[in-house]
């Protein structure tokens, strides 16, 4: 006779291995198509999976098969209107017909495509941005948590044991244990003193009385005063506590010569930020600045995708975003945060003023300011401005970017702030 | 088990009303379906039906239903390709995972309703499982009672190897195994059977004996003139082999003894599958088959509901469809719908034989059904099968015919259709179609260039002067891997004329 096996809860991902070797064999072309789902995401839509397509003939298996050509004879069903000797014309490329080769061709040249998982994902996403290990996990992981008390539970650490409520239990099972045996002695009690009142206190029925009596006080007695089971500790468990909210500024120069590389790796820079940004804070808002010779508050589209020229004033951006945490975003009450990316080009005399809003008016309000130049070519005026800024505030980080492994040492301050608070 | 002796007319009585299976009415079903069977003499393994979610099944299918399997990217890619058809809702869950294993593991998808359950138990855990048991290629290539072992063994051993030589090692060399797997089997030879504790012990022996017979085949050096005369008149291999990877495991000078073992497992486990490729028509047809006459039997002693058999027959009917060649839905003929056709046609010819059916099969028209089908399902392959049991009838049905494609003339040409001058014509084609030798490149190893550059030449026997397709270059790579030399491949014509027509250097 059969066996019948419930075998759904064993073996679970069972294919696991499977899939990673499958990732790692293709990491090439995975980490590309990621790298093309990154500049297609908003900055503050990274924690997600992302469906993945990669060319289906890289990850081909081959086999030995036949090519087109030669004399084949094939048979196909549902015949119409053919009879014995007709010459019919070959069909193009495809759908039924005469042609058996159109079922295997049909199909093969589609992108193989499949879903990574949020946290495969990220892998990918960090691979280049050569974070420590350390950090990478911190990011990976669930935003911090704060324990908090929940309930009493039966089983825990002796030092949360919760001497109170343990008593309190210890009460409530003496009683009930006890309740049984004390009814029966005080009718025992009653019936001894009733047949005493009677003068038959020698009568053998007493002396079973009596004995009956001893035997229930020993075993009320033998109720313990306290047992494991009565044990009662205090709860606590984890809670996540984003604690409050967050604004981060993203400041770009849109000049002419920031091209779409450029734009690239600046929007890693920015997303890198939020990140970090999502694991302290419980809410937060996105300013994106752009700016040529005036600065505007965009839209996150417009912000990496529109272009502009013409010559660069920085301080246009940094005096909009003064105004607009004045306006709107008291210091008080927000943590500010700004990214600046940039390709170098200032206007020669507009850098000392840079300087000068920022230390002056900006570096006071905020928490962080981060500032990349990215693929410039000589330092210029504002660089060297921007290390005297440096020089005199640790809330200020600033880096020269060449491949995308730059970015990470700008945040290296931040986060070691966070891990020591 | 008092079902099995009350006689039907007594209990007459669905055995449930809902479509919500468990564990209880699994058993009963099973019990029942079982009956019928050995009523109508289904000879089966023990069976051992599994619940399991859908990623489990997804899971199945990756691994080729092995219930065990090494870890390889390649199974990982089957299951993400799988997951996502099945998500897209393009395919069901439902059939053909089961292997010819002692006890046949069937699996039944929890999400499924007891309709769907009843029938792929009818189809597997009796379909599939009796003719695992009964056919012929099965029983002498594949050990039931060994292969779960003989699995085990293969993981084992593999995963020992990637731990000592590295996990890339292991699978480039898996990679080039898997690409020559339908080149490792022994289409006339009969194998030994497996087993676990048979290979653990001679595994080690034969490492040691193989080395040293590769090192004799390299070191026997003749002196120089006969080496010079020797290069003109022997080949080695004398005869040409068919089994690349058997010639790789045993003679490939550049392999290491873990190699040759891995080489050998791959090899194993293609032979294991080579009859499921030779009865695809015939096992899917049968087991088709047969869910159908078991439970049209239960319906008949009024043991399923209307609604019962109305989800089965739509679930029956979509698998047994035959879309015709002009349309979208078209990729080739399905062996369910053929198969199932013909194990129907051959009952229909026993029971109510027409005039043509005596003419043509004049021993089985009015013969006993089940007697016919079980010798049919016994001693064939798809191959042969349809060239014995193709009916005219049936060609009619399917509205079959013949097309030439020949690159020497400008059109195709219908050859032969179902009519009275096309019937021979076509069934022998369409036998010819499941000729796995016809299907898949004729390629051996032809010489071995033992006294020179140790260079191996692979020659492929063209059929119809069909040539080999792009994807040999890569073959070639795969094969110089494992031989460790440089790889040649040439194809002869049917005059035997050969031409180079790949070279792989190392």
């Amino acid at each position: 006779m059969s066996q019948l096996v419930d075998r759904r809860l064993s073996g679970k991902n069972r294919s696991a291995v499977n899939r990673q070797r499958f990732l790692r064999r293709f990491k090439g072309q995975i980490r590309k198509a990621v790298t093309e789902a990154v500049s297609g995401r908003k900055i503050g839509d990274l924690e997600r999976g992302e469906k993945i397509s990669i060319p289906s003939k890289d990850l081909s298996e081959p086999i030995f098969h036949h090519g087109p050509g030669g004399r084949r004879d094939m048979i196909h069903p549902g015949n119409k209107e053919f009879v014995s000797g007709d010459q019919v014309d070959r069909p193009e490329g495809g759908a039924g017909g005469g042609g058996g080769q159109a079922s295997q061709d049909g199909e093969g040249e589609d992108d193989f495509a499949f879903e990574l998982s949020k946290e495969e994902f990220m892998d990918f996403f960090f691979q280049d941005l050569a974070l420590p290990d350390l950090v990478k996990k911190q990011l990976a992981a669930v935003p911090e948590v704060k324990r908090a008390r929940a309930g009493f539970v039966s089983q825990g650490n002796p030092s949360n044991l919760h001497v109170v409520r343990s008593m309190k239990q210890a009460i409530g099972r003496r009683l009930a244990m006890a309740s049984g045996p004390r009814e029966a002695l005080k009718e025992a009690q009653e019936a001894l003193a009733d047949l005493e009142d009677r003068g038959l206190g020698t009568s053998p029925e007493a002396d079973e009385l009596r004995e009956e009596i001893e035997r229930l006080k020993a075993r009320v007695a033998a109720v313990p005063f306290i047992d494991t089971w009565d044990l009662r500790y205090a709860n606590r468990v984890d809670q996540p506590t984003p604690s409050s909210q967050a604004v981060m500024f993203c400041l770009m120069d849109v000049s002419g010569s920031m091209d779409e590389d450029r734009k690239n790796i600046a929007k890693r820079f920015f997303m890198l930020l939020y990140l970090f940004l999502t694991k302290s804070y419980e809410r937060i808002e996105v300013v994106f600045i752009r700016h040529h010779t005036v600065a505007v508050e965009v839209d996150e589209e417009d912000f990496f995708h529109s272009r502009e020229s013409g010559g660069t004033v920085v301080s246009s951006a940094l005096e909009l975003m003064r105004q607009i945490v004045l306006e709107r975003y008291p210091s008080q009450a927000w943590n500010i945060y700004a990214a600046q990316a940039s390709d170098g080009d200032n206007w020669e005399d507009d850098s000392p003023r840079c300087r000068e809003i920022l230390s002056q008016g900006i570096l006071p309000l905020v928490q962080y300011f981060a500032y990349v130049e990215i693929e410039a070519e000589e330092p210029q005026s504002l660089w060297h401005e921007y290390e005297r800024v440096a020089a005199g505030s640790a809330r200020f980080a600033m880096q020269r970017i060449l491949t995308l492994a730059d970015i990470y040492p700008v945040f290296r301050e931040l986060f070691r702030k966070k891990v020591g608070a | 088990m008092e079902e099995t002796l009350t006689p039907p007319s007594v209990t007459r009585q669905p055995l449930s009303e809902s479509s919500e299976w468990t564990f209880e009415l699994l058993d009963l079903y099973d019990r029942e379906i079982g009956r019928v069977a050995a009523h109508y003499g289904l000879d089966t393994y023990p069976n051992q039906i599994e619940v399991i979610t859908s990623e489990q099944m997804i899971d199945a299918y990756a691994s080729v239903g092995m219930p065990v399997g090494y870890h390889h990217w390649s199974y990982g890619k089957h299951f993400l390709s799988t997951q996502k058809s099945y998500k897209r809702g393009q395919m069901g869950l439902a059939y053909e995972i089961v292997i010819n294993s002692s006890p046949c593991i069937a699996y039944l998808m929890e999400e499924n309703t007891l309709t769907m359950q009843a029938l792929v138990i009818a189809h597997a855990a009796y379909g599939h499982n009796s003719f695992f048991k009964g056919n012929y290629l099965f029983r002498t290539w594949t050990d039931a009672e060994g292969i779960l072992d003989y699995l085990v063994f293969a993981r084992n051993f593999i995963a020992e190897c990637e731990q000592r030589y590295g996990e890339e090692a292991v699978e480039d060399l898996l990679d080039s195994c898997h690409a020559l797997m339908n080149h490792g089997v022994d289409r006339y030879k009969r194998p030994a059977k497996l087993s676990m504790a048979k290979e653990q012990m001679r595994q080690v022996e034969r490492e040691e004996y193989l080395q040293s017979q590769v090192n004799l085949l390299w070191r026997t050096l003749p002196p120089r003139e006969a080496a010079e005369q020797g290069r003109r008149e022997d080949r080695f291999p004398p005869e040409p082999q068919e089994n690349l990877l058997y010639f790789i495991e045993k003679n490939a000078p550049r392999l290491a003894p873990w190699q040759r073992e891995i080489v050998r497992i791959v090899r194993k486990i293609a032979q294991y599958f080579y009859p499921q490729r030779q009865t695809q028509v015939m096992n899917e047809g049968w087991a088709t088959f047969w869910h159908y006459t078991l439970l049209n039997h239960l319906y008949q002693e009024v043991k399923l509901t209307d609604g019962f058999m109305m989800e089965f027959l739509q679930s029956h009917t979509n698998v047994v469809f035959q879309p015709p060649f002009h349309s979208r839905m078209y990729s080739g003929i399905n062996p369910y719908a053929l198969g199932f056709a013909m194990f129907s046609d051959i009952r229909r010819m026993c029971e109510h034989p027409t005039e043509e059916d005596r003419q043509w099969f004049p021993e089985i028209a009015g013969s006993d059904w089940v007697k016919t089908l079980d010798f049919a399902m016994r001693n064939f392959k798809d191959e042969s099968f349809i060239a014995q049991y193709l009916s005219p009838r049936l060609i009619r049905d399917f509205k079959l015919f013949a097309v030439l494609d020949d690159d020497q003339r400008e059109k195709l040409e219908i050859t032969a259709i179902h009519d009275e001058a096309g019937y021979r014509r076509v069934r022998q084609l369409l036998a010819d179609h499941y000729n796995l030798g016809n299907r898949e490149p004729n390629i051996q190893v032809w010489n071995v260039d033992v006294y020179g550059d140790r260079s191996l030449t692979l020659r492929h026997f063209m059929h119809n002067r069909r040539p080999l397709g792009e994807s040999t270059p890569e073959m070639l790579r795969h094969i110089a891997r494992l031989w460790g030399y440089t790889v040649k491949m040439e194809s002869a014509d049917e005059n035997g004329d050969a031409q180079l027509v790949g070279v792989c250097e190392v």
